[in-house]
């Protein structure tokens, strides 16, 4: 042993050995700051919200959620009614986006031929890529007047109905609440049927294949066995849809009418939180600009608590698959 | 009675795999739908004009003072965010994978990725904007800098997810190697981790470009547009964005069909973009959504 020369100077590596560790918390510290400039941008995004929002948040208070005026010339803003048209724009939303996206990746999960799946996956994922305002011009030129001709039919049909005909009754002008949550039905389906598809395709094959060896139908396995298997992480997704449908803005402003009502039919015009501020902000100044800022923060809290829960479930699945 | 149960089974299970069907096609109809639509009036008024005129010529006009807007801000923004967002992933990655703080960013991130953009608008107003209107007296307000830095909020999340992802791909031997020889990990992180790493975090990058570069909400009240064609980042800005917003909204149907234009290239960008991203992320299998 004693034959192995010492090559390196021991004073050498010491001071080496410190520059090195003194780099490394440097780099280390760097690193962090950039990590915490995530959460900075969350953060900050809440508390500007509320800081630029303050005087109608703070001044009005409560009443500024419950109030159904808006009206810049006398300096009166309540949120409810673009509250209002934002929650029934996101539940039309889901209600037609759900049962969709779970035909989809039913599809791309059971029944279509392997070859089919990655094309059609690929191709239903491309619609979130499209930039929303493109949703927003087509919505405008192109499915406002298809809608237009379509609405005569739903009146004369569902709005005969007692109880949700109500929901059908009003001028056939194509631009309103359900023309607005149709476009962004169309905006979320590849977000949900995405997760959808992912979590359905974690399920052991062994559990189905032994409900299949019993006997079970395709549907009764995806209905019986997939479903119950991923149901957090499914919720997860459509929250996370829903969290999608909430904030949109482009898409919805051009086709939802702007006017502020509430009303019990969907064929009417509205408005929504996000397409309040995008309509509204570049022209309003002092208490006006506040109100559409407050409005901002509202939008944000209910988004973050959302995408929260969507996030939790999500993560409940890939904690039993010991992700 | 057995037959009738099981001929029932039978049918319940034809209708949910036709409406499954059904499904994908709508999905198929809508994309099919706007994509034609957007490339049957773009084509129909794309010419030169778009690319040498500035829109202050209305409808005699073009983009041209748009296309250089959008050009700049996102290339602001990717500068912005790009280097934020790698060194990000490589905390959450690297330093921070099991720990508390670590879990709690990504956990973040994930809910920035997909929180409303025109809240982050509004949050760049406030914090930029308006402060730089008060210290300048109102010589500087909207600019292009404040629109970038919004983008750069919407890229933000894309990038720290696809590098933290791309760089846990990374096989734990090659550390264990390096650091076998004694190389700090500063040294391991930069020259050995993010080299093995570099295709898929540029991947992550053109996958910001793509989320940023199609979006409107937050370039409203952050660079607001301009008719001119401006290289001042403190002026206000124009990007196509913006200019189809404001197109779509005039009565006029000449505006409209350079709005057209203005959407096919926009669409035609971010669908490249983010098809050939998502074929290579596909193809090293991460989640991206």
């Amino acid at each position: 042993m004693s034959s192995i020369p010492a090559t390196i100077e021991p004073v050498e590596t010491d001071r080496r050995s410190r520059a090195d560790a003194r780099h490394d918390a440097w780099f280390r510290r760097l690193l962090k700051v950039c990590a915490l400039l995530v959460l900075a941008a969350l953060l900050g995004a809440a508390l500007s919200t509320l800081w630029g929002g303050r005087e109608v948040l703070f001044g009005q208070g409560l009443q500024f959620l419950t109030s159904t005026e808006w009206n810049p010339v006398t300096d009166d803003y309540g949120a409810w009614a673009p509250v209002f048209g934002t929650l029934v724009t996101s539940v039309i939303a889901l209600v037609l986006a759900v049962p969709l996206s779970f035909g989809i990746a039913l599809f791309l999960t059971e029944i279509a031929p392997t070859w089919l799946r990655g094309p059609v996956a690929t191709a239903i994922e491309l619609l979130a890529s499209i930039p929303s305002i493109i949703y927003g011009m087509w919505g405008l030129f192109v499915f406002v007047p298809f809608m237009a001709r379509v609405e005569p039919g739903l009146s004369a049909t569902l709005g005969r109905i007692p109880l949700i005909g109500k929901l059908f009754e009003g001028p056939p002008i194509g631009l309103g609440l359900l023309t607005a949550g149709i476009v962004l039905a169309v905006m979320i389906l590849p977000f949900i049927s995405s997760v959808m598809r992912e979590v359905f395709q974690t399920v052991p094959n062994r559990l189905k294949e032994s409900s299949y060896a019993l006997g079970s139908t395709t549907w009764e396995v995806v209905w019986d066995i997939v479903l119950p298997y991923t149901r957090s992480a499914v919720i997860g997704g459509i929250f996370l849809g829903l969290g999608r449908a909430l904030g949109e803005t482009m898409a919805v402003t051009f086709v939802l009418g702007n006017a502020y009502n509430i009303t019990s039919s969907l064929l009417m015009p509205g408005t929504s939180i996000s397409s309040s501020i995008a309509n509204e902000f570049n022209e309003a100044v002092g208490t006006h600009r506040s109100a559409l800022i407050a409005l901002g923060f509202l939008l944000f809290v209910v988004t973050f608590v959302v995408l929260l829960i969507s996030r939790l479930m999500l993560r409940r699945l890939a904690r039993r698959e010991g992700a | 009675m057995g037959v009738a149960i099981y001929m029932r089974r039978r049918a319940v299970n034809a209708v949910a795999m036709l409406l499954s069907g059904l499904a994908a096609a709508v999905g198929l109809v809508f994309l099919i739908w706007i994509l034609w639509i957007t490339v049957k009036n773009g084509i129909a008024a794309i010419d030169l004009k778009l690319f040498t005129k500035i829109t202050a010529y209305g409808a005699d006009g073009g983009l041209s003072n748009a296309i250089v807007g959008s050009l700049v801000m996102d290339l602001v923004a990717l500068a912005i965010c790009a280097p934020i967002g790698v060194l990000a992933g490589t905390f959450l990655a690297e330093y921070a994978n099991r720990t508390k703080l670590g879990a709690t960013i990504r956990f973040l991130n994930d809910i920035l990725l997909s929180a409303p953009s025109i809240v982050l608008g509004l949050f760049v107003y406030v914090i930029v904007v308006l402060p730089m209107s008060n210290l300048t007296h109102g010589a500087v307000s909207f600019s292009g800098l404040a629109g970038a830095i919004a983008l750069a909020l919407i890229g933000l999340p894309v990038i720290v997810r696809t590098t933290d992802e791309m760089l846990q791909l990374v096989p734990g031997t090659l550390r264990e190697a390096a650091l076998s020889l004694g190389i700090p990990q500063w040294k391991l992180t930069t020259q050995v981790l993010m080299r093995a790493a570099v295709s898929g975090i540029v991947t992550g990058v053109l996958l910001a470009l793509a989320r940023l570069a199609g979006e409107t909400a937050p370039l409203l009240f952050t660079a607001f547009g301009n008719n001119f064609m401006v290289a001042n980042p403190l002026d206000k800005m124009a990007s196509i964005p913006v200019a189809i917003y404001q197109y779509t909204n005039d009565p006029n149907p000449a505006l409209h069909a350079i709005a057209w234009a203005g959407a096919l290239l926009i669409t035609l960008f971010v669908l490249l973009l983010s098809l050939s991203a998502r074929w290579y992320l596909h193809r090293h299998k991460v989640t991206h959504d």
